[in-house]
């Protein structure tokens, strides 16, 4: 039988929060709702250490000759500023933030399968993140986030070393994360809950989690190789040593490809379950949206060469990769369409998670369809290399990802902290960030056309306005960043006191109370309904 | 399914885990996933070997004709050894006989040990040899000559995978050594008994993937073309 | 010209159905993006919560609106599909005819070598309305040749050749840029081509340093490698022949046959050992490090031009 017992509140009651103090409790907990927060805490300071190298990057582009830094500089910006979005932010955000709070109290479980390798995982992020950071004071790194050989491997002369260690170093965090997930939702689902009773954030959960333990290896292998080639004069991806720089292009982007599903595939999970939630039904074609997760993570191993097009590789190589590539849109088309379809005849509210949810998909729909422009191999000859790309993977990374990501701790933040914000704030920021977006982006679709390529410290004056117009963005969307920053860290100490369903959502999360005990449940739940069950029939005997 | 109140919680459950049962499953299918992370992990370094065998046989057959069968064989044979007192032990651990798990156990970690020797005598010839890739790379006389027909950079390429697939595979057993230490020192304790022996059955599962890599290994390295 | 205002000119014979390809895209994306947008914004006002209690009725989904929308967007991206690969077939092998010219990218610079041996440095000067095929490499690191107008990319390997080609059919300065990150000073690897009427094209390949073809210098450095000791004419020599041997199908002692293009005539250069000719030993020395990148396209070049002629009656089993 489902507990949803609420203690009268007259002092905190015994929560994860409250339950134990000191520094130690938290350094060396197992709990996987407090280890929740140290990776919260740990890719916050990463997305600010990100952010101010953006910031930087396009202060300095507002002159064509560069206003702020030397090229040299400018190059290690923009490397540093990829690595750590991509690997100590983006990567780890929802599955290492929102996964591990959700994921055992989703399926009615006490914590996840491996406790102690979850925090485990922590560590292994901190001390990659560590070597990191050392080779951004170090020196910096000046290959681009994508460390292309030979120059990686043989002519730069910057901590190439130091910051493949703490990349390699960070994947294992990713692959432990992911064999926890795959394992606790493969043996620890409560009584009742199948498969195909859970919610669809859980599925997102599970593809993404393939995606992690299967492709990251191969990034480790392949930075390995590249910082023994570095280290040692010797190798297989310099042609000065008898290698091919393309072989390292296969391999990296064999994980890196995949990599962008791992970024894009919990951010939908995300938003599915918002949606069903604001829109008060049942997500439009749920087993759809389900297969659909695992079918982008599947397919989406099989692309990769589409980042190759001009690299002199076969055209019967481009035509297969370009064709695939196509085929993995499909998926995430037919999702789109699903997320808008729950809105009819739904009852519709427009809470801050809400706003954030549907910026995802009107700009995760604008991102995905600029992919076809990459993946039709006569527009990539032309795009390739340019801004356009980069407008394409910030519209998937920033305007799906990253507000998949903020919809996701604003509607979860009464839970995980047991307070809650005010909505106008938060509908205000969401606002601001999606307005700030645009202008940063969208102009950069239009420089990449016109054939300004990217990762250029300078440029011709032709493309000035479109650049100062997208820096003009940018800080529009910082501001944005900030505010959220602000008011939920506010509301920690000064926010009402959450109840334990403020939002009046299914799922088991919400039956515990918030912020939840750290056993999640007095007693293991047994699931006897499908999920989303919103409507009134299925509410009417709770 | 009933859950288990702390206080009467068999020894060994973990307390995310309503049952042994349930928590055994749990760690197999963990090594698993873990095993098959392994796979992709060696799957690049082997996809690129083949890459450049197809693209410079006469230079890998060279480089493998230098190595010292012998050698290679027995560490092949001893590995295999290794894995079958490996699964002894867990197979003593399943059925509680606490000394036979034990011994198992050590004799796994010695013939490790053995194989790990053989390997440390192996790398020192080829730096006597001069065959080291970034290290000690200047091949002279006898070697020289067999390495020269097929180019010498393609034959530092070999080197260079020999040295890394050997090397990666050397670190995944010295780890796999720690990890049988680490059981020896719990299985004297007598803390595994017939209904709670998961560890030793992952250690066993990661012992026989890392004794798996050597197979094919072996021939990759070693056996490349002819040799009579 | 200019279409529009957010267009590069449009300087090549495929630039215009590169554009048309570019638009098609551009109307898909407006008009789904549209279409959620609205669809969205007309739902979240029509169903939009009216008390708190309401209870919408549960709808699982629909599997004639699946199909459909599973249908459209691949009938969709079939023809994309379809449209980009024909076009980047189309344009993928150079016309015969082409003016082929060499083209070396080192940081930060792009060198040229026309045949008639003039040289360039970040220009490119080309006639008006014929097929310019370009064989390219690096001295260094992985570049890009890049020109928007002409809606041509390629990215420049060390240790390889690349090819592009491109026709263009407007005069004027155009940007090149490099498109590969290559360093630090990659976004200065930049510099023009400057596209001329052919007679104006002529009188400045006449007016530059009166010299010698690339075919020419090629022929020099032949004859002082002592190439043809082994390589005679006929056939008889250590070496096979090489008159008439480029484009064709060589067959190798690997049992593999392999086209002797411009790459494989470089890498027989430079690492002779990689493919031997069926019927010849291993004995080529390499010349790895002699060479200069353009001396090596100047060989090239020449051993090319050799190729191209009639061979001379010889042992038979080659074509």
């Amino acid at each position: 039988m489902s507990t949803a017992t609420l203690e009268p509140r007259v002092h905190a009651p015994r929560n994860y929060l409250n339950a134990d103090y000191g520094i130690r409790s938290w350094l060396f907990t197992l709990d996987h709702k407090r280890i929740a927060l140290l990776y919260l805490v740990s890719i916050t300071f990463f997305f600010v250490i990100g952010g101010s190298f953006a910031v930087l990057m396009r202060i300095h582009l507002t002159e064509p000759q560069g206003a702020l830094v030397q090229p040299e500089t400018y190059n290690k910006l923009f490397t540093l500023h990829g690595i750590v979005m991509i690997f100590f932010f983006l990567i780890p955000s929802i599955p290492a933030v929102l996964g591990n709070f959700l994921v055992p109290l989703m399926i009615g479980a006490r914590d996840l399968a491996f406790p102690r390798l979850n925090l485990l995982s922590w560590y292994i992020f901190i001390v990659g993140g560590l070597f990191t950071l050392y080779s951004a004071i170090g020196g910096g790194v000046d290959t681009g986030w994508t460390f292309y050989t030979p120059y990686s491997s043989t002519y730069s002369n910057t901590q190439v070393t130091a910051v493949a260690v703490g990349v390699f170093i960070t994947g294992f965090s990713s692959i432990l994360t992911g064999l926890n997930f795959i394992v606790t939702i493969h043996k620890m689902r409560a009584p009742g809950l199948t498969w195909f009773r859970m919610p669809l954030f859980l599925w997102a959960m599970y593809a993404t989690s393939i995606i992690m333990t299967l492709g990251t290896p191969v990034l480790a292998i392949t930075i390995f190789l590249l910082a023994l080639e570095h280290l040692f004069h010797v190798g297989i991806f310099s042609p000065a040593l008898g290698g091919d720089p393309l072989l390292f292009q296969h391999l990296f982007w064999f994980y890196s490809h995949p990599a962008v599903y791992i970024m894009i595939l919990p951010a939908m999970g995300v938003v599915s379950e918002i949606i069903a939630c604001f829109a008060r039904k049942r997500i439009f074609g749920y087993k759809v949206v389900g297969f659909s997760s695992v079918a982008i993570a599947v397919l989406g191993f099989l692309v990769w060469g589409h980042h190759m097009f001009v690299t002199g590789q076969s055209v019967y190589a481009g035509l297969i990769f370009s064709l695939l590539s196509f085929l993995v849109a499909i998926p995430s088309a037919i999702k789109v369409f699903n997320w808008t379809s729950t809105l009819y005849k739904g009852s519709i509210s427009y809470d801050a998670p809400m706003l954030y949810a549907l910026g995802f998909i009107g700009l995760f729909t604008m991102g995905g369809l600029t992919g076809l422009f990459l993946a039709s191999l006569a527009t990539d000859v032309h795009l390739n290399g340019t801004y356009f790309i980069v407008a394409h993977f910030h519209y998937i990374m920033v305007g799906g990802a990253v507000m998949g990501y903020l919809g996701g701790i604003h509607f979860w933040w009464p839970k995980i902290s047991g307070r809650k914000y005010p909505n106008a704030w938060a509908a205000l920021a969401a606002a601001i960030v999606f307005v700030g977006f645009n202008l940063t982006f969208f102009p950069q679709f239009i420089l990449g056309y016109l054939g300004m390529p990217r990762r250029y410290a300078f440029y011709p004056a032709e493309f000035q306005v479109l650049n100062v117009m997208s820096s003009a963005g940018a800080t529009i969307l910082g501001v944005g960043y900030l505010i959220p920053l602000i008011y939920l860290i506010w509301s920690m100490r000064y926010g009402p006191v959450a109840e334990p369903n403020p939002w009046g959502a299914t799922g088991l999360e919400w039956k515990t109370p918030s912020p939840p005990p750290t056993e999640n449940f007095a007693e293991i739940p047994v699931v006897e309904e499908e999920a989303y069950a919103y409507s009134a029939e299925e509410t009417a005997g709770a | 399914m009933p859950e288990v109140e702390a206080h009467t919680q068999p020894a060994g459950l973990a307390h995310q885990f309503g049952d042994l049962e349930q928590q055994q499953g749990a760690a197999t299918l963990g090594i698993w996933v873990f095993l098959v992370t392994e796979i992709m992990f060696f799957g690049g370094l082997f996809a690129s070997y083949a890459i450049y065998r197809w693209l410079y046989f006469a230079a890998f057959e060279g480089g493998s004709h230098i190595l010292d069968i012998r050698l290679g064989a027995s560490n092949t044979i001893d590995l295999l050894a290794s894995s079958l007192t490996m699964a002894l032990s867990v197979r003593s651990a399943q059925t509680g006989n606490r000394k036979a798990t034990v011994a198992f156990l050590i004799a796994t970690v010695i013939l490790g040990g053995i194989f790990l020797g053989i390997k440390a005598v192996e790398y020192d010839q080829k730096f006597v040899e001069h065959i080291v890739p970034g290290l000690d790379w200047s091949p002279e006389g006898n070697i020289l000559a067999r390495l020269a027909p097929g180019g010498l950079e393609h034959a530092q390429i070999y080197f260079f995978f020999y040295f890394a697939m050997t090397g990666l595979h050397a670190t995944h057993m010295i780890v796999g050594m720690g990890l049988l230490l680490w059981l020896v020192l719990r299985a004297r304790k007598g803390i595994f008994t017939p209904s709670y022996f998961a560890p030793v059955e992952v250690v066993g599962l990661y012992w026989h993937f890392v004794d798996i890599v050597w197979i094919f290994l072996f021939p990759l390295l070693y056996l490349i073309g002819g040799r009579y | 010209m200019h279409n529009l205002p957010f267009q590069p000119d449009q300087a090549s014979t495929i630039a215009r159905s590169v554009d048309s390809l570019y638009f098609f895209l551009t109307a898909i994306t407006l008009f789904f993006t549209g279409l959620i947008f609205l669809t969205i914004f007309y739902f979240m006002i029509k169903y939009r919560r009216r008390s708190p209690d309401e209870r919408p009725r549960a709808i699982e989904g629909s599997v004639p609106l699946e199909v459909l929308w599973t249908a459209i967007p691949t009938f969709l991206v079939a023809v994309v599909f379809v449209w980009g690969s024909t076009l980047y077939f189309e344009n993928s092998e150079a016309p015969k005819g082409s003016l082929e010219i060499f083209v070396t990218g080192k940081q930060w610079m792009w060198k040229a070598q026309h045949p008639e041996g003039q040289r360039e440095i970040n220009e490119l000067h080309v006639p008006l309305g014929r097929p310019v095929k370009l064989t390219m490499t690096s001295e260094d690191v992985i570049h890009d040749f890049f020109v928007p107008a002409f809606r041509v990319k390629k990215d420049v390997l060390p240790g390889r050749y690349t090819s592009l080609w491109f026709e263009p059919t407007q005069v004027g300065t155009f940007h090149l840029f490099c498109a590969q990150y290559c360093g630090a000073f990659h976004a200065g690897m930049i510099g023009s081509i400057v596209v001329e009427e052919p007679d104006a094209y002529e009188s400045w390949l006449a007016g530059g340093t009166p010299g010698e073809s690339i075919e020419q210098a090629g022929a020099k450095i032949y004859q002082q490698s002592g190439c043809g000791t082994c390589h005679v004419d006929d056939g008889t020599g250590l070496g096979p022949t090489l008159l008439g041997l480029y484009g064709q199908p060589v067959h190798l002692t690997t049992g593999e046959t392999v086209t002797a293009d411009e790459a494989y005539i470089r890498e027989s250069i430079l690492l002779p050992k990689a493919k031997i000719v069926a019927g010849y030993s291993p004995i080529m020395p390499s010349f790895q490090g002699q060479l200069t990148e353009e001396q090596l396209n100047n060989l090239v070049a020449y051993l090319r031009a050799l190729g191209k002629e009639q061979p001379k009656p010889k042992e038979a089993g080659k074509p």
